[in-house]
């Protein structure tokens, strides 16, 4: 009986079939939970599934190359969802046109305080050099950042993890934020959660509205955009990269 | 349905090949959307099959970023080694730059309907 459990077990931790479903069946159990507690921050369905399934993975035994040869199938369809983009922005393309240098300058801010403001932070606490170089392209959408972070000597597997973070703190302070600051418009919402937390916001801004969605889409190619072009000619005067 | 797909991927194509040949900056998917884009805007329509299929996509948008987000199990040891730097960068710097965008773009967007009501 044990044995015939193990070999089971054997044969399905090594196809994809198990570890796509877990992720699915992880993922909507998540978005249940976070419905039941009222919609709270904290239990964001994105980083309760990443939680519960990061416990599974490490309760099994199982790594993480294993477990991405299932979930690779969904992972695929993030670059499709990023060319569906264009269609709730081509929608939007008035609201757009109409804002283009408003968004342009607050784009550009938003983008070089995202950078700026990290590297200094770290900085100040003593973070090591590769570790800052790492931190820079944080907001931006990983692909991006990972290459930014290579061009600039920093470590784009960091990277990719410090964006992670960016994205779920992005998504769990954002609430907060807007409150604070009243901001009633959805527009403005959706460029800022885009610009400073990429696809996480994105994902975020659509459960606020589709406009909100747009923005955020927009934000986020604005930032990734602005943050490859700019952030390697800026990155040698920024405050503790600058003397070393 | 399997048009809007064809479309989507054929977009993403194309963005990933021009990416490769000119050694662009940034990921194929991105140029994929500029692409679309300028489709659409010659089109002057979006057809109701892509937008079916591209609303139903983004719906579960979140969803496509958690095989990626349990990746951070592989890096534990690198975020460690410098953690509360990390850490209060990411949040400092997340809450400035979503504060400092939010109040820029409103006050320029109420300057500009100022003006414009005039």
């Amino acid at each position: 009986m044990d044995d015939e459990f193990t070999d089971i077990w054997a044969f399905l931790a090594a196809s994809p079939l198990l570890w796509l479903t877990m992720t699915l069946v992880v993922f909507q159990l998540s978005l249940w939970l976070n419905r039941r507690l009222g919609g709270s921050m904290v239990l964001h369905p994105v980083l309760l599934s990443m939680a519960l399934l990061i416990g599974i993975l490490l309760l099994t035994g199982t790594d993480y190359d294993t477990y991405f040869a299932g979930a690779q199938f969904i992972h695929f369809m993030l670059g499709p969802a990023t060319v569906a983009l264009a269609i709730p922005l081509y929608e939007n393309r008035h609201q757009i046109r109409q804002l283009l240098i408003p968004l342009l300058v607050a784009g550009v801010v938003g983008a070089f305080v995202a950078a700026g403001s990290a590297v200094m932070v770290a900085a100040a606490l003593g973070a090591d050099r590769v570790t800052l170089l790492s931190l820079a392209p944080k907001s931006v959408t990983s692909p991006i950042a990972m290459g930014i972070a290579e061009k600039l000597g920093g470590l784009p597997s960091l990277t990719a993890a410090l964006v992670l973070l960016t994205g779920a703190i992005g998504c769990m302070l954002s609430p907060l934020l807007i409150r604070l600051l009243r901001i009633q418009d959805d527009r403005v919402k959706g460029f800022a959660l885009g610009l400073s937390a990429h696809g996480f916001g994105t994902a975020q801004a659509f459960g606020i509205s589709a406009t909100a969605g747009a923005f955020a889409g927009l934000g986020l190619s604005l930032a990734g955009i602005l943050t490859a072009f700019l952030l390697p000619g800026v990155a040698p005067w920024l405050p503790g990269l600058m003397w070393s | 349905m399997l048009q809007a797909i064809i479309l989507i991927l054929l977009c993403q194509l194309a963005g990933e090949v021009t990416v490769l040949l000119l050694g662009l900056p940034f990921p194929g998917p991105v140029l994929g959307m500029l692409l679309m884009f300028v489709g659409l805007l010659i089109r002057g329509e979006t057809p109701p099959a892509l937008k079916a299929f591209s609303d139903s996509l983004l719906r579960y948008l979140a969803l496509l970023f958690v095989p990626a987000g349990v990746g951070l199990m592989v890096h534990f040891g690198l975020v460690a080694r410098d953690w509360l730097p990390i850490l209060a960068a990411l949040v400092a710097s997340t809450a400035l730059a979503m504060m400092v965008t939010m109040v820029v773009l409103s006050a320029l967007i109420r300057l500009r309907e100022r003006r414009h009501g005039r």
